[in-house]
C-alpha cells in the first residue's frame, strides 16, 4: 500500500524521481522548478539514489549534458522553467531528433520581458513543436503520477521520444495538496529496467550521433519524427491502463468533466481546470448545460479525438494562459479550431488569455467566461473572438 | 546509390558503422585542387600531418599522390608546405581549368 501525505507539487515529482531512481540528472536551479532539483539532489547526496547528479552552468549545458548521457545508454531526468527552457531550446530539438528519452518536468512559468516568475504556460508554449511529449498535470497528484507514466511513454520501443511533465509554477509546485504515493517497488516495476537502445558506451559497437544531413535525407528525418509523433497517442493510453492497475487512477488523452450532455464548455489546461469545475457545478445548478474539457496530452495533440469529445457542443470558451503573438489566438485555441476545422457543423468558439504572469484565476471570471458562451447561445451572436480577462484597461 | 525511404532510416539519426566516411567521397566538394610538385618535396609530412581528410598516401615513408576522391581541397596541405628553396612543392590550382 502507497501512503497519502501533504506535499507540494515539487516535492511529489522529486518524490517520484526518487522512487524511479535515474542514471543521471544535469540540472540548473531556476524558479519556480529550483526546489524540485534542491530536494532530488538532497537524495542523490544522501545515497538515497543511484542517480549521477551533474551541475551544470546553465539549462544549455544541462540539456547537452542530458542528451549525452542518455545517447551513452543512461536514463535521464532534469527539470527546468521559463528562462531556462528557452535557454536550453536549441538542446531541445536535439534530443528529440536523435530519440532520446529524456523525461523533463517543465514548472510553468511566465518569459522576460517583463521578467516575472509566477505561474504561466508561455514557456512550455514555446516548446511545444521540439518534437517532444507533453502532458499537463492539473495538481501535484497528476505531476507525480504523470512523471511515473513519462519515463514508461517516453522510453516506450514503439516512440523512444522525450517528454515534458507540465504544471503550473508556485500553484501547484509551491502548494501543499494532499497527495498518495504509490511504494517505491511498484513504481520502480512500473518503470522497469531501462533499456539503452544504440548507447555509446557499447564500445564494442562503435557508432556516431548527429551526423550531418543535408538536403538528401533531411526530410525523410523529419516525415519518420511524424509518423512517430502519430504513434504516442496508442502507448499514453496503454500505459494509463496500466497505472490505473496499480493506482486505481485513470488517466486519459484529456479529462472531461460533465461534458456528455453539454451545450457549452470551457478547455483549459493545468491547475484553472479545478476552479472551473467548481463553477461548472453553480451553472449545472442553475440548468444550464456546461461541461469541460482539459487536455493532458497536448504534444502530439490529438486532434481527432479532442473534436469528437468537442463536435456536439453549440459554443466552446478555450482559456490560455499564454498568448501567442502574431497568431491572433493563443496557442490552445488555435489547436481546439484547428481539430473541429473538419466538420460541417461546429461549435462556435470564443478565446479568453487569462492568468498570464501568475495572475489569479477567480471563479468570476469562468462565470464571466460560461455567461458569454450562454449569451451566444441565446442572440447567436460573438461579442469578442478573442479577449483578455483579469486585466485592467 | 539508391537512396533510402523514410521507414527505412535508424531512429535517431545513429550511423552504426564504424568508418562509413570512407563509403562518402567527398572529392566532388573541391574548388581548388591541389597540386603535387615532387621535384620540390621534401618529404617532411607536414601535409600528411595537418590533412583533415587523410588524403595524403605516404608509402614507405615517403610521399605519395593525393586522393582525390576524398581530397576537399582545403588547402591547409599547401599552407603548410615549406617546399624547398622557397619553392612550394603543393600549389592550389582552379578545379576545370
Amino acid at each position: 500500500m502507497g501512503k497519502v501525505i501533504a506535499a507540494t507539487g515539487n516535492e511529489a515529482v522529486a518524490e517520484a524521481l526518487r522512487q524511479i531512481n535515474p542514471d543521471v540528472c544535469a540540472a540548473y536551479p531556476i524558479t519556480p522548478q529550483t526546489d524540485m532539483m534542491q530536494r532530488f539532489s538532497f537524495f542523490t547526496n544522501n545515497g538515497m539514489v543511484k542517480t549521477e547528479m551533474i551541475l551544470v552552468e546553465s539549462e544549455h549545458s544541462a540539456m547537452s549534458a542530458c542528451v549525452g548521457a542518455s545517447a551513452a545508454g543512461g536514463r535521464v531526468v532534469t527539470a527546468t522553467s521559463s528562462q531556462g527552457l528557452l535557454l536550453m531550446l536549441e538542446i531541445v530539438f536535439i534530443a528529440s531528433g536523435f530519440r532520446l528519452p529524456i523525461v523533463m518536468p517543465v514548472v510553468n512559468r511566465a518569459v522576460s520581458a517583463p521578467i516575472n516568475i509566477h505561474g504561466d504556460h508561455s514557456d512550455a508554449m514555446a516548446a511545444r513543436d521540439a518534437g517532444w511529449i507533453q502532458l499537463w498535470s492539473e495538481n501535484a497528484q497528476e505531476a507525480y503520477d504523470n512523471t511515473i507514466q513519462a519515463f514508461r511513454i517516453a522510453e516506450h520501443l514503439d516512440i523512444r521520444l522525450p517528454a515534458m511533465v507540465c504544471l503550473d509554477g508556485f500553484i501547484i509546485s509551491h502548494s501543499i495538496e494532499r497527495i498518495e504515493y504509490l511504494d517505491d517497488k511498484v513504481v520502480s516495476d512500473f518503470v522497469g529496467e531501462f533499456q539503452a537502445i544504440n548507447p555509446l558506451l557499447d564500445i564494442e559497437h562503435p557508432k556516431s550521433y548527429g551526423p550531418l544531413i543535408l538536403t538528401d535525407y533531411y526530410m525523410e528525418y523529419r516525415r519518420a519524427h511524424n509518423d512517430v509523433m502519430s504513434r504516442v497517442s496508442k502507448v499514453v493510453l496503454d500505459v494509463a491502463k496500466d497505472f490505473e492497475k496499480i493506482s486505481g487512477r485513470k488517466y486519459d488523452l484529456f479529462e472531461t468533466y460533465r461534458l456528455e450532455d453539454a451545450d457549452i464548455a470551457l478547455v483549459v489546461l493545468n491547475s484553472a481546470a479545478g476552479t472551473s469545475k467548481d463553477v461548472i457545478d453553480s451553472f449545472r445548478n442553475k440548468g444550464i448545460k456546461a461541461g469541460l474539457i482539459k487536455p493532458r496530452l497536448m504534444r502530439p495533440f490529438p486532434y481527432a479525438e479532442v473534436a469528437e469529445a468537442l463536435k456536439h457542443l453549440k459554443a466552446i470558451c478555450v482559456l490560455d494562459r499564454a498568448d501567442a503573438f502574431g497568431a491572433s489566438l493563443g496557442p490552445l485555441c488555435t489547436d481546439i479550431m484547428a481539430s473541429l476545422y473538419q466538420y460541417q457543423q461546429k461549435p462556435v468558439i470564443i478565446n479568453k488569455i487569462y492568468g498570464l504572469g501568475g495572475r489569479d484565476y477567480l471563479p468570476s471570471q469562468a462565470e464571466y467566461s460560461l455567461n458569454e458562451l450562454v449569451e451566444i447561445l441565446n442572440t447567436g451572436k460573438v461579442k469578442t473572438l478573442k479577449e483578455y480577462i483579469g486585466v485592467r484597461e | 546509390m539508391k537512396l533510402k525511404g523514410w521507414r527505412d532510416l535508424e531512429p535517431g539519426c545513429v550511423i552504426k558503422e564504424a568508418g562509413n566516411s570512407v563509403a562518402i567521397k567527398t572529392g566532388s566538394w573541391r574548388a581548388y585542387r591541389p597540386r603535387w610538385i615532387q621535384e620540390n618535396c621534401i618529404h617532411c609530412l607536414f601535409c600528411w600531418l595537418y590533412c583533415p581528410d587523410m588524403s595524403i598516401h605516404v608509402k614507405d615513408g615517403k610521399r605519395s599522390e593525393f586522393d582525390y576522391e576524398f581530397c576537399k581541397g582545403c588547402g591547409i596541405c599547401a599552407l603548410e608546405c615549406p617546399g624547398k628553396k622557397g619553392n612550394k612543392a603543393i600549389v592550389m590550382e582552379e578545379e576545370g581549368k
